[in-house]
């Protein structure tokens, strides 16, 4: 077994006991943060694979910024975990169907002839850029696809603003741009008075 | 340059270049550890000289001794754990603020050839590493327990996400600029007869301010300190640690700040280049352009009152996204004319 292979099932592994204890722990943070320590993992088998572009942008955007909004959301939630549980064995079948369907479509892909001889992607030399390379092809060949998803993105997240944003009546704000014009003689009146005899 | 290494590795045949690996680990984090405990000692001196007070002046001469002691003072005292705390994430949550803080330093070049690693995604992994520092500072409010300390930790979730968008932008406007995700390559690129006049503050002008005050929100220093506000929330996240459990919360904040500090003198400072060209490029610069930006840091804090939360958020989205994302257009317009002379 070469260096390689024993960082790999090392990898490997933590990733498997993470995404377990992700569906075990019985805390929902526990939970979120073991998908965290299987996300770190994920990338660092994708580094294995010389795609350091996917595996730094997954810890970048998954790990630094989705989960971190994801944490916030779940640290505040008030979990009753009895309720949760209620359902479990009524929603068993259904989600064993799923997983049983989930494990064959994977055997098929991974067994299929495409497939079986596949080994580990071709080794580059030091000055191969994963990152210049994906976005060489990015931006030429699948330019029109790219920008259509990052079109369907946008407007996902402006629909996503628009549905929650509410305007109720009377709703004090501050206005940034007239506190900035204000002048001093807008707000400050300066009376000369006559000193009060002395008593 | 290192041919007088040469017999010793020969004689530790394989485990040469993790050896030699580690050993350059350690020449980067020892002077680091080192800085950091100057750092503190710098702070309180400048932030005193600039309030017309002395500063610590009592621990040996001129106050040298003051980090080793306060350092002292913090290994002999009990480390606490609240009762109703969840006790592996409140100790763990120190070492992930440390962990990526040091991790970052991987791929920061001092020179032309001292680098750790270097890497061509290098820009990619800095933001990466520093986006996970965040987890420290999360995990450490969740797992005391407590109010403050909670209050805290999201603040400061909220704060270091916003303003990471704004970083991101002003290091895509760099990477532009260098055609390269390299830092070493990304300095080689302000490279010319000019002197500082190629440096790429000058095009970048408005991303250099928007990654230097970024900078400071990241770092959770003042005026951008809401996550610890002492008069608000007592000490925020760290609120419950003691001895070197918050002495680490400590480390990692001022690595962070000389972490920061390294990067915008590499992308936007000229890195170990000479301002004039009649001076040789050498380290010295690099260090010298640290020492100034830190020097920046801890201006702030002594000048500035400390944000009110709602004003945070609104430069952070308001403001400094829709100024970076403009500057990005700018700067891919400005490229494809023939005025681009960086």
């Amino acid at each position: 077994m070469s260096f390689f292979d024993v960082v790999f099932y090392l990898f490997a592994a933590i990733t498997v006991i993470a995404s377990t204890g992700v569906i075990v722990a019985r805390n929902p943070v526990h939970a979120a943060l073991c998908l965290v320590l299987a996300f770190c993992s994920g990338a660092g088998i994708w580094m294995l694979l010389e795609a350091e572009f996917l595996a730094i942008a997954l810890v970048l955007v998954y790990v630094g910024a989705v989960m971190v909004l994801f944490l916030f959301v779940v640290m505040m939630l008030d979990i009753n975990l009895v309720q949760l549980r209620e359902g479990f064995w009524r929603w068993f079948p259904f989600g064993a169907a799923l997983a049983g369907l989930m494990v064959f479509e994977m055997i098929w892909v991974l067994g299929s002839r495409q497939t079986a001889d596949a080994t580990i992607a071709v080794v580059h030399g030091a000055d191969y850029s994963n990152t210049k390379e994906l976005g060489r092809l990015i931006y030429t060949q699948y330019v029109y696809p790219f920008e259509i998803a990052a079109v369907i993105l946008l407007v996902a997240m402006v629909a996503a603003i628009a549905l929650t944003l509410r305007r109720r009546a009377g709703v004090k704000s501050q206005n940034i741009a007239e506190q900035v014009k204000v002048k001093k003689a807008d707000r400050l009146r300066i009376l000369s008075m006559k000193s009060e005899p002395k008593q | 340059m290192m041919e007088w290494l040469e017999p010793v590795k020969t004689l530790l045949g394989p485990a040469w270049l993790p050896i030699w690996t580690i050993l350059k680990i350690v020449l980067i984090i020892a002077p680091l550890m080192g800085a950091v405990a100057y750092l503190t000692l710098a702070e309180r001196k400048v932030i005193g000289w600039m309030q017309i007070r002395i500063g610590p002046n009592r621990v040996g001469y001129f106050g040298l001794l003051q980090p080793l002691a306060d350092g002292l003072k913090l290994f002999m005292k009990e480390i606490i754990i609240p009762s109703g705390s969840n006790k592996f994430l409140f100790v763990v949550a120190p070492v992930l603020t440390l962990m990526p803080a040091l991790a970052a330093w991987a791929v920061v070049p001092f020179n032309a050839e001292l680098v750790l690693s270097n890497a061509n995604a290098g820009l990619l992994y800095i933001l990466a590493m520093t986006s996970v520092g965040v987890y420290g500072v999360i995990i450490a409010g969740w797992a005391s327990n407590s109010k403050y300390a909670f209050l805290g930790c999201l603040r400061s979730a909220a704060q270091i996400v916003s303003y990471e968008i704004a970083m991101g932008f002003a290091l895509v406007t760099v990477l532009m600029a260098a055609q390269s995700l390299n830092l070493g390559e990304i300095v080689k690129g302000q490279q010319g007869h000019y002197g500082m006049l190629n440096w790429y503050f000058i095009p970048l002008f408005p991303m250099f301010v928007v990654y230097l005050i970024s900078g400071v929100a990241e770092t959770n220093r003042a005026p951008f300190d809401v996550a610890e506000g002492e008069s608000e929330i007592v000490a925020g996240f760290h609120v419950e640690y003691s001895g070197m459990a918050f002495a680490l919360f400590f480390l990692g904040e001022y690595a962070n700040m000389i972490l920061i500090g390294f990067l915008t003198s590499i992308m936007f400072l000229g890195g170990w280049l000479s301002p004039v060209s009649f001076l040789p490029d050498s380290i010295l610069w690099m260090f010298a352009k640290v020492a100034f930006v830190l020097f920046l840091f801890l201006w702030f804090r002594a000048t500035f009152p400390r944000y009110r939360y709602d004003q945070l958020m609104r430069l952070g989205w308001k403001v400094f996204i829709p100024v970076s994302i403009i500057w990005v257009v700018v700067v891919g317009a400005w490229m494809q004319t023939s005025y681009w002379l960086w």
